[in-house]
């Protein structure tokens, strides 16, 4: 079985400030981390192969040091892994993202199954994976909660609509998004730290995609525009009430129906 | 093609430390004087606004855009399952009117599903204009394929301006679908919508995990759209007369084959999570004894609120491990939340200090609860709650009566 799953570096931290004199972003140092959803996409496929034998290729985009995700999945049994990365890539909304990577992905071969997370805690769209799904031709169902069993030409998964649960079978080719807490995600080996130290990651830019549109790509391929970012409203307004009883009780009414709770 | 380049003659050892600290990703990287635009840009062009004047320089593209006349009209998909409406739908189409009308727009409804139908003269009741109707009996479960095909052939029909979906399972996994079909924009979990004169849908979402709100256009493709959360938009008053038209749609066969068999639909079991709740009461020690809990509940049902507490008093047992706020129970956001009788200590507040709209009734005026409240209340809760019950139930008796 030929399983695929896509991982993204993300920030290690979610505070973000803005200054707010010069709109700015502050940040606090550069750490990332591997999108902990995605550890759950890697378990998944990590215990397919274990019943079903075959190979695990990663694939992620963004800078050079995105390797380190790539890496980490080595760590934790990936079999290979490719980064697509170049400059031209560079201010990609989700659509333009997804059509890189579904133009990544073909440079890596065919797959039965592609896993993903159901989202990543920084751009926290969950848009990518139905995205990549659609250019690549394939069905896909968006959070697994569960894998019933693995067929010769589909998977029979459980699938979470809020209301029901519903249990659906999927023909290979396809891409799945999996719920968080799907399996326990292992720890990386350090074992597997030492043994794949020295593993080549593939570089895939973007001379070697079959579409040779720039216009696809990056910001020309971004339909959407950020027009301005600022910092929420926070209710920093505190007022302290005293009186009688009846007083405080018949206030706190008339700001529940003004702030619509009644 | 729209590109960021560096005029490296203009730069010095000090404007390239300036660009360094001023790219928000990291994206610009000093090497022996010289600068380099990583693949980590985000072009965010912070570096040509903030930086040193002249050395960044944005060179911009002009995008070819659509003729935004030939699209008119907003759709507002309708999320069901097995034909029961999601409220989310009301609540869009409220919406939708309302954006609708700064631009002199029909408000559309797509109804995607199997013995649909009827339940599709529900929706003229809330000012829709028309109903797109796709009944086949294939399209009875939610699956992907064919209901791409369906909302595909709306759109190509029906071109209409801006699409609302809600963000639910099936919104966040159908809207993508859509978005990627047609080459355009979408953004995902939108708190505010507007409408700008030249009919571009201006969308506002939070970014980083909340911490930052970015405004987004899509001002080069048709359509433009948005997900949104339910109870983020309200729903508009349902009105006696229906108005607006059903149209049933054709779809090729051919586009209603799947990959996908839904085997088995099995309903949930309803479990309360705090954690979900919108509106909470919660209660802390100086509630004296169990029975007492029964007022808190009136209160909780009048607010349709979910029932929280302090670890005391899942000690003694008046109410589950899973009602607990704090550091080692549960971290709640809600809209409201109204704290009863309790102290404010960090180990409860962890868990609660970015609830919306914080209410505190407790005794004491040096509580630390009133620290963080944005209503502090001195007072005594069996005092304050019995008239604050009355108070409820007779502007709930109003409001029906009229």
């Amino acid at each position: 079985m030929e399983i695929l799953v896509c991982i993204k570096q993300v920030p290690g931290t979610s505070k973000i400030d803005v200054d707010p004199i010069t709109g700015v972003l502050k940040r606090d140092g550069v750490d990332s981390k591997m999108n902990p959803y995605d550890l759950f996409a890697l378990e998944a496929a990590l215990r397919l192969k274990e019943q079903k034998g075959g190979t695990i290729k990663v694939i992620s985009m963004g800078p050079p040091q995105a390797k380190d995700v790539i890496k980490e999945a080595f760590m934790m049994g990936v079999d290979e892994g490719a980064l697509v990365s170049d400059r031209k890539f560079a201010g990609a909304d989700v659509l333009a993202t997804s059509y890189t990577i579904s133009q990544g992905v073909r440079q890596l071969g065919s797959f039965d199954l592609i896993l993903c997370g159901k989202q990543t805690t920084d751009g926290d769209t969950a848009q990518v994976g139905p995205e990549m799904a659609e250019y690549l031709g394939i069905p896909h169902i968006a959070n697994v909660l569960n894998i019933i069993e693995v067929k010769e030409t589909s998977i029979l998964v459980e699938m979470d609509m809020a209301n029901t649960i519903e249990i659906a079978e999927i023909k290979f080719p396809c891409l799945l998004t999996v719920e968080k807490d799907i399996f326990q995600p292992r720890l990386p080996s350090y074992k597997k730290k030492l043994s794949t130290k020295d593993r080549e990651i593939k570089i895939i830019s973007f001379q070697d995609f079959q579409d040779q549109d720039e216009h696809r790509y990056g910001l020309a391929g971004s339909p959407t525009q950020v027009e301005r970012i600022f910092p929420p409203a926070v209710n920093s307004d505190r007022e302290t009430w005293t009186g009688t009883s009846a007083e405080l009780s018949s206030q706190i009414a008339s700001k529940l129906r003004q702030l619509k709770f009644v | 093609m729209s590109k960021l380049i560096c005029h490296q003659e203009k730069l010095n050892e000090s404007n390239i430390c300036d660009l360094v600290k001023i790219c928000p990703f990291g994206a610009l990287e000093a090497k022996n004087g010289t600068l380099e635009i990583t693949a980590g840009c985000k072009m965010c062009k912070l570096c040509v606004k903030k930086g040193p004047q002249g050395v960044m320089e944005f060179i911009e593209d002009v995008t070819p855009s659509v003729d935004k006349s030939l699209w008119r009209g907003i759709g507002v998909y309708v999320d069901h399952i097995e034909g029961e409406i999601h409220p989310v739908t009301m609540e869009l189409i409220g919406k939708a009117k309302e954006l609708a009308a700064v631009v002199d727009f029909p408000v559309y409804a797509v109804f995607i599903g199997s013995n649909i139908k009827d339940k599709a003269q529900e929706l003229l009741h809330y000012g829709v204009d028309e109903v797109f109707v796709y009944d086949y009996e294939e399209l009875k479960h939610f699956r992907i394929e064919p209901y791409t095909a369906a909302f595909a052939d709306f759109i190509e029909n029906a071109k209409p301006s801006s699409l609302l979906v809600g963000a639910t399972t099936i919104g966040r996994s159908l809207a993508p679908r859509v978005a990627a079909r047609f080459r355009t924009g979408l953004t995902a979990d939108c708190t505010t919508l507007e409408m700008k004169e030249n009919t571009d849908l201006v969308q506002i979402r939070p970014a980083f995990g909340g911490n930052i709100m970015a405004q987004i256009i899509c001002p080069n493709t048709r359509p433009q759209m948005a997900t949104v959360r339910y109870k983020v938009m309200t729903a508009p008053e349902k009105l006696c007369e229906p108005s607006g038209k059903i149209t049933l749609c054709q779809l090729d066969p051919a586009k209603l084959t799947s990959a996908i068999e839904v085997l088995k639909v099995t309903r949930k079991e309803n479990e309360e999570n705090i954690s979900d709740a919108e509106v909470i009461i919660a209660v802390g020690r100086a509630l004296k004894s169990e029975k007492d809990l029964a007022m808190v509940e009136e209160l909780a049902q009048l607010l349709e609120a979910q029932i929280a507490c302090t670890r005391p008093l899942v000690e003694a047992g008046w109410l589950g491990a899973k009602q607990q706020i704090g550091l080692s129970g549960r971290t709640v956001k809600p809209k409201l939340i109204i704290t009863l009788g309790i102290s404010g200590a960090v180990q409860f507040t962890a868990g609660m200090n970015s609830s919306e709209q914080i209410f505190a009734i407790n005794k004491d005026p040096h509580a630390s609860i009133f620290n963080i409240a944005h209503y502090g209340i001195i007072g005594d809760l069996y005092e304050i709650v019995p008239q604050l019950i009355e108070d409820l139930k007779n502007s709930k008796a109003l409001a029906c009566a009229r």
